[in-house]
């Protein structure tokens, strides 16, 4: 499981200026964007500049869309290749496999925040309220999303199916999850949509990490989170059980 | 003792198609087993099943006595599998993949010298720190065996090892399969080049429609054929040959008859009496015993009659 792991790591890590410094990059682009249009006139929490709100949104976003990326890509193209054969040869469990893959799209992800957080500094050096909490959403939220890309890249066939998904649910979700404004400022009924989706429970959460403040408690966010991350988690290792589309 | 393989009533259904009939064979220990059938029979989705990558609708396969659904990580340890497609991780050299692929096995750094000796013996040494991706089709194949030998596994199966390489890689290959085979390894092949499995195999089965048709020695196989060929090298063919003679012609090209007998109810003697009572004169002749396509030919075409 560890070689499998590392071996993950090693191959995002061989290509490190698409999987971590163009990312890094595109939160420093946003930054540039929004906190200069945005930052003297919209105040979200009273005290928080629009730029500070906005970074650990920003992060978060990249941690997410980066750690799905790594699993739907790399396993999708060992399914292309037919490289997966490899790893399905060798003595690896489904829950080895499982952890090994989103152990590395975590990582990579945790390693673009964190990228994206020193890149923010430039902008507004951002206090840590929390560490627990910041660590807390930022592993298990890209853990999730791990786990969403396995799932996709197993059950597609094309790469069209990679990207609808990441088009269709993945950008939505994250877009709409509160990362550029908060919930609040949002109508009634839009509220409540919100709070169906996971993502803005992971960016609040993180968000909470940094600011010490947050749209709804940091504690039910983080339940809905570990529950969320459960649920996906045992779809995920019941597909790699049942061998559908790569034993069968 | 248990088998190095043992497949027991093994079903395999893809919808409507009926990719294996309920297929019953063992491979003894220390074999050199040709698994034959022409495209479609199963071979590829039987040694799938063997090694995991499919799972059987039925039945079972046991791996020097563990079963590969229910122990399959003890019998993924035995088995070396040279797939068939060259498949390849362009991300990696070909040390690194090798180290990696010694690494899903439980496999530590000591394991690195075998590694290197690998690398020697297939001829890749040159190669090793060369990036998967740049490397020739030959040399790709060769990866893939040194891969599936990378953890010493007891039984290698080769499936189609030699298709599209070229006569270098296959003296190379079949030098090393050898002398695995001669250290102990249980080897299963399967191929469309029947002469490879005639020199090096033991025993064969016969793949067809899914079911097994044929299970024995190489020789017993060889003797079930009840033919052999005479051929005749002939100077005026021109001439009208008796019906009852022609009918035992197989082949006629470059002036050479091929006659085919059968062994007890043809006599040779007779054939050539015939021939010059004809009035064809030849220069030459020689008989020739059938092969083992011959066998395979008559067998899976009777199975589609």
């Amino acid at each position: 499981m560890y070689i499998l792991f590392s071996k993950e790591v090693w191959r995002f890590l061989k290509v490190t200026i698409q999987t971590i410094i163009t990312p890094v990059v595109t939160v420093l682009l946003y930054l540039l964007v929004f906190s200069s249009v945005l930052s003297e006139h919209v105040e979200v929490y009273k005290g928080v500049s629009y730029t500070a709100f906005l970074i650990p949104g920003l992060i978060m976003m990249s941690v997410l869309q980066n750690s799905f990326a790594n699993n739907s890509s790399s396993i999708f193209q060992s399914k292309l290749n037919g490289n997966i054969v490899f790893m399905l040869l060798a003595p690896i469990s489904d829950f080895e496999m499982y952890i090994a893959y989103t152990g590395a799209a975590t990582l990579r992800g945790v390693l673009v925040g964190i990228g994206a957080w020193v890149i923010s500094s430039l902008f507004v050096v951002l206090p840590v309220h929390s560490f627990f909490y910041l660590t807390a959403f930022a592993v298990i939220g890209s853990a999730i999303l791990g786990s969403l890309g396995m799932i996709s890249s197993i059950c597609a066939d094309k790469w069209d199916h990679i990207a609808a998904f990441q088009n269709f649910v993945i950008m939505p979700l994250s877009f709409l999850s509160g990362a550029f404004y908060s919930i609040n400022i949002l109508p009634d009924f839009w509220q409540k949509v919100s709070l169906f989706n996971p993502f803005f429970y992971m960016i609040d959460g993180f968000r909470y990490g940094f600011l010490g403040v947050s749209d709804i408690s940091v504690m039910y966010s983080l339940s809905v989170v570990i529950f969320f991350f459960v649920v996906v988690s045992i779809i995920c290792l019941w597909i790699l059980k049942s061998g559908y589309k790569l034993r069968d | 003792m248990d088998p190095a393989v043992l497949v027991s009533q093994v079903y395999k259904r893809y919808g409507n198609l009926e990719a294996l009939y309920g297929i019953d064979f063992s491979i003894a220990k220390g074999s050199f087993f040709g698994l034959l059938g022409p495209n479609g029979a199963g071979k590829s989705t039987l040694i799938n099943i063997m090694a995991g990558l499919v799972h059987a609708t039925s039945g079972n396969i046991k791996v020097v006595g563990y079963d590969v659904r229910k122990q399959w990580r003890k019998s993924r340890q035995i088995l070396g599998v040279v797939p068939q497609e060259l498949a390849y991780d362009p991300f990696f050299s070909t040390r690194e993949m090798l180290r990696l692929q010694s690494g899903y096995f439980g496999l530590g750094k000591d394991n690195y010298v075998w590694v290197d000796e690998l690398l020697e013996r297939l001829g890749l040494g040159d190669k090793a720190d060369e990036n998967l991706g740049n490397l020739s089709g030959g040399m790709k194949r060769r990866v893939l065996i040194a891969q599936a030998l990378v953890h010493k596994p007891e039984v290698l199966v080769l499936d189609e090892p030699t298709a599209g390489v070229d006569v270098e890689l296959r003296r190379v290959l079949w030098e090393f399969v050898r002398e695995l085979h001669k250290n102990g390894h249980t080897i299963l092949l399967t191929t469309h080049y029947i002469e490879e499995a005639e020199s090096f195999c033991d025993r064969i089965a016969i793949l067809d429609n899914g079911r097994l048709i044929a299970h024995d020695t190489t020789n017993a196989l060889l003797n079930r054929y009840p033919y052999r060929f005479l051929r005749l090298s002939v100077k005026n063919y021109s001439t009208q040959i008796p019906e009852k003679l022609l009918e035992k012609v197989v082949l006629n090209e470059n002036n050479e008859l091929t006659f085919r007998l059968h062994r007890e109810d043809d006599n040779i003697g007779d054939v050539l009496d015939a021939v010059q009572n004809a009035g064809i004169s030849f220069t030459d002749l020689r008989t020739d015993e059938p092969g083992l396509e011959e066998v395979f030919l008559a067998l899976t075409v009777k199975n589609h009659d």
